[in-house]
């Protein structure tokens, strides 16, 4: 059984999605932003609903924080618009965009309490001093953080800072929210904890959101859509679903997730391009014994509920060839198999789980 | 907003332009120009150099510096090395006696040294004949000048060592113990190495301190002519304005050579300090701890000695014949100093020099560092501010004379009026309060500014209720920084004061010159006590104010 006989198939489901808003919120149009010489941004097209959550996810340097401070109005793009609600913002200053920003520092006020930091917005609004109080307590018991509201921030955990944090970005009643890497400075179960958290209130109070990430796990369990970006451009929109099932490029399918990447090999010369599959290490079963392809452990690591293994392929003469593939095996699964080091196991590749790549490109696993 | 900030950046680097730069041209340009000002390219400096009395002065000044430097930087070293690496009793007392010398002008050190060595002497004299031998070390000219150059350079040293070796990763002395290193071996490769750029920026800070001092030459130098008392010769006694103006910049050279060079070290020394080093810790050493307890104790009586001296010398009748107690050359009326009034006023200029200074270095630290347009031009405002570090004192006073007596500035009302010492003053020192200023800003969270405008704040608000208090300990601190060196400098005063206006440094010099040294040293020691009490209520007022504010204070 031969891997290039589904590319065809594959390439019929790879329709690519043209994202068509009959009315979008936010709506970000051909920004262009570069620093001397260097490209920040390209091109970038982006249209936002309202209420929507919305994650911009790529590498380091990959122009995500930059799309987001010109969102905010902190830098200029060099060409390009952003309207926002039918209102064309893309010169206004931030104070004149009305947009609540949570920082990867919190950069809570340290001499000011949780309160004061939450009514720190509020003051010179023309508003009395209930109807301030009224709503700094609002937003406090929203964040569940109310009984704590005389603590300096020096006084609460990270947890407790950030979501302070979100309660000042909230309680002046924003049209959308920005969130620069929000998580990132957190423990991994306080990290946990807060995705839910910032999602359940923002579905709570409805409100339009991005959020600016490099981790492919928040990104996942957090966005309504995620922008994935790399070198200045958006490779790909869509559903945490659709560009984890469907990665339009390499590059996608690599950052997000664990991949194994197969060269295609095509059995008709007339299609003359060469291709390029892929397939994720949970796809892949371990076959009845002389079944599939065969091939031999090269490492077994254990992940608590499941095992991931790292295998080389063999030829029908038992050859090692040069392909190594990841597979992984439920905890469940493994016990019945006496995995072992270079002990011999056969695969079964599901073809409706191939991911294709119709332009080359060399991509290291 | 944007608007009024970027006006706020422009005025800020407008105000060190006219308080700085131009002053400065205006001093380059005079030398170029003969007394009656026309143009005469370098004949100035071809005159200056075609005088071998005056190019004397430099060698001498060379030689002074370059001796002092290494003498103080040798023993500022090892005393830091005591009280940080040793166990020795008294760490607070010996770091406190080390900052000493920095709350006296430096004309005191050379005064104490006239009680002490000088012809009339405590240990010339063997103790006034009691003990059976003397000593004379002919305290008049390069030995004079060299000894009181150590003692007022010994703290900055002193300082930069304290920080260089308290900044290390104990890590890395428990790998190379565990690799098997000895104490000498440890000592030289990461010792040495961790202190490396204290080391040079100690040397620069202390050659360009020596090089370019005015009080000690003048009150011990004799006939040893330095750069700085020749200046105060062409312009003082000569009203030769041009020749001073070279002489000016032939002494700012060595300090512009060494801020280039300081500027350098701090580019380099920044990632030494990772968030996971550990602190040095002491370990046992009981013969380290007797040589280090002896050899502190030494610097220790050798820093205080002097200065009780000179106190001493102060509350006595006649030195050395009447040694009652008396408070009569407190009463300065009968000398130069004719009065009270000379100390009156350095209080004045020094409680203005204070609080102007301070804001300013706060104000403009946090224009240049915390707004986000203008980027040149914030750039090009940093690097006036900490211009001033090149700056001798007796250069800055000169260029300010060029600068505002000319009839045709429209600021030259301030000439001859006391603000144009405070003025002096303030650019004078505002290097140092501009960087600690701008260290403290940097500690704040850069997100502070972009918060509050994301709330639609303005960045005044945000400035008041937030950057200002957080920085108060900074703050604090630049306001005695400025009141301190305003109360003992001498140099870039000495040709603004009015003439109805003495100050008690300058009335030093005056009341010296006169040959009236106890009244000298009565003024002096009125400094050094105003100062070490102002000191005192600043360590009072922090202990103070951080334990009001324990509850937000983070742990940085």
């Amino acid at each position: 059984m031969t891997i290039g006989l589904y590319t065809e198939f594959i390439n019929t489901i790879h329709e690519p999605r043209e994202a068509i808003m009959s009315q979008a919120y936010l709506s970000i149009k051909g920004i262009n932003k570069t620093f001397g010489r260097f490209q920040a941004l390209r091109n970038i097209d982006l249209d936002i609903d309202k209420n929507e959550f919305v994650c911009l996810l790529g590498p380091s340097g990959c122009g995500k924080t930059t799309l987001l401070r010109i969102i905010a109005g902190l830098e200029t793009p060099t060409s390009g618009s952003i309207t926002v609600g039918g209102r064309d913002i893309t010169l206004l200053p931030p104070a004149k965009r009305n947009f609540g920003m949570v920082f990867q520092s919190y950069a809570l006020f340290p001499n000011l309490t949780a309160y004061q930091n939450v009514a720190y917005g509020l003051h010179g609004r023309k508003l009395s001093r209930k109807e301030v109080d009224k709503k700094v307590c609002e937003v406090l018991e929203l964040v569940d953080l109310l009984h704590l509201r005389n603590q300096y921030p020096a006084q609460l955990s990270g947890g407790q800072q950030q979501r302070i944090a979100l309660a000042r970005a909230i309680v002046l009643s924003p049209d959308f929210l920005l969130l620069d890497e929000p998580l990132s400075a957190l423990d991994a179960k306080v990290r946990v904890k807060l995705r839910q958290d910032i999602r359940e209130l923002q579905e709570r109070i409805g409100i339009t959101t991005i959020m600016v990430t490099h981790d492919q796990e928040e990104a996942l369990t957090m966005a309504d859509r995620i922008v994935v970006m790399q070198d200045a451009k958006v490779m790909q929109i869509g559903s945490p679903q659709e560009v984890y099932e469907q990665p339009k490029s390499p590059f996608v399918a690599d950052f997000i997730g664990a991949i194994n990447f197969i060269p295609g090999e095509n059995s008709a010369p007339e299609q003359a391009e060469c291709s390029q599959l892929a397939l994720r290490p949970e796809h892949i079963r371990i076959a009845p014994q002389g079944e599939g392809i065969r091939s031999i452990v090269r490492s077994i690591e254990f992940r608590g509920p499941f095992y991931r293994l790292s295998l080389l392929l063999q030829d029908e003469w038992g050859r090692h060839t040069e392909q190594r593939i990841t597979v992984d095996v439920s905890a469940h699964i493994s016990s019945h198999l006496n995995l072992d080091k270079d002990s011999v196991v056969w695969l079964e590749l599901p073809p409706e789980k191939l991911i294709s790549f119709r332009e080359p490109e060399v991509v290291k696993v | 907003m944007e608007l009024l900030q970027r006006l706020l950046v422009m005025l800020t680097v407008l105000s060190l332009l006219i308080a700085i730069l131009i002053p400065l041209w205006s001093l380059l340009s005079k030398a170029f120009l003969d007394n009656k000002g026309s143009y005469i390219g370098f004949a100035n400096f071809l005159t200056y150099f075609g005088t071998p009395a005056l190019t004397r002065s430099i060698s001498h000044t060379l030689f002074i510096s370059i001796v002092s430097t290494l003498i103080a930087v040798t023993l500022a070293f090892g005393y830091a090395y005591g009280v940080n690496r040793s166990q020795i009793r008294g760490k607070a007392f010996f770091n406190a006696i080390a900052m000493l010398p920095l709350f006296a002008p430096t004309m005191m050190h050379g005064i104490s040294l006239t009680y002490l060595f000088g012809n009339q002497g405590l240990i010339t004299t063997g103790f006034f004949g009691h003990l059976p031998f003397s000593v004379d070390i002919h305290l008049y000219g390069p030995v004079g000048i060299i000894i009181s150059e150590i003692i007022y350079i010994f703290p900055q040293a002193y300082l930069i060592f304290i920080t260089a070796l308290t900044v290390t990763d104990f890590r890395l002395y428990e790998a190379s113990e565990s690799l098997g290193a000895g104490k000498i071996r440890r000592f030289l490769t990461i010792t040495l190495p961790s202190i490396k750029y204290g080391l040079i920026s100690a040397i620069f800070v202390c050659f360009t301190a020596s090089f370019t001092d005015f009080g000690a030459p003048q009150a011990v130098g004799g006939q040893y002519n330095v750069l700085a008392t020749d200046i105060y010769k062409q312009v003082i006694g000569q009203q030769n304005m041009s020749m001073g103006a070279v002489v000016g910049i032939i002494l700012t050279i060595p300090a512009f050579i060494a801020f280039a060079a300081d500027r350098f070290v701090e580019r380099k020394q920044r990632s030494i300090l990772s968030a996971k080093s550990t602190p040095y810790r002491i370990g046992q050493g009981k013969w380290r701890d007797r040589s280090f307890t002896v050899f502190c104790w030494v610097i220790a009586l050798a820093i205080l000695t002097p200065l009780v001296t000179t106190l001493y010398a102060s509350l006595i009748q006649v030195w050395p014949y009447k040694l009652n107690f008396t408070l009569a050359h407190f009463d300065f009326s009968h000398v130069a100093a004719g009065g009270l009034s000379p100390f009156w006023n350095s209080l004045e200029v020094s409680v203005l020099t204070s609080v102007i200074g301070t804001l300013a270095a706060f104000i403009f630290a946090y224009f240049i560092e915390k707004t986000r347009y203008l980027k040149g031009l914030r750039q090009f405002g940093y690097f006036l501010s900490i211009l001033p570090l090149a700056l001798p004192g007796m250069v800055v006073g000169l260029a300010f004379i060029f600068f505002f007596n000319n009839p045709n500035n429209p600021l030259n009302g301030i000439y001859g009026t006391l603000w144009i010492i405070v003025l002096a003053n303030i650019v004078h020192f505002y290097s140092v309060p501009f960087i600690t200023a701008t260290t403290s800003l940097k500690k704040l969270d850069r997100e502070f500014e972009l918060v509050s405008e994301s709330m639609r704040v303005p960045f005044y608000k945000t400035f008041f209720r937030v950057t200002v208090p957080m920085s108060l300990p900074a703050i604090i601190e630049i306001a005695v920084y400025l009141f301190v060196n305003s109360m003992v400098t001498v140099s870039a005063i000495v040709f603004l004061r009015p003439a109805d206006f003495n100050l008690a440094s300058v009335s030093i010099v005056n009341m010296d010159d006169a040959g009236d040294t106890a009244a000298a040293a009565a003024m002096a020691s009125l400094i050094v006590v105003t100062n070490v009490a102002v000191r005192g209520i600043y360590q009072w007022f922090v202990r103070k104010v951080r334990r009001r504010t324990e509850a937000w204070q983070t742990h940085q």
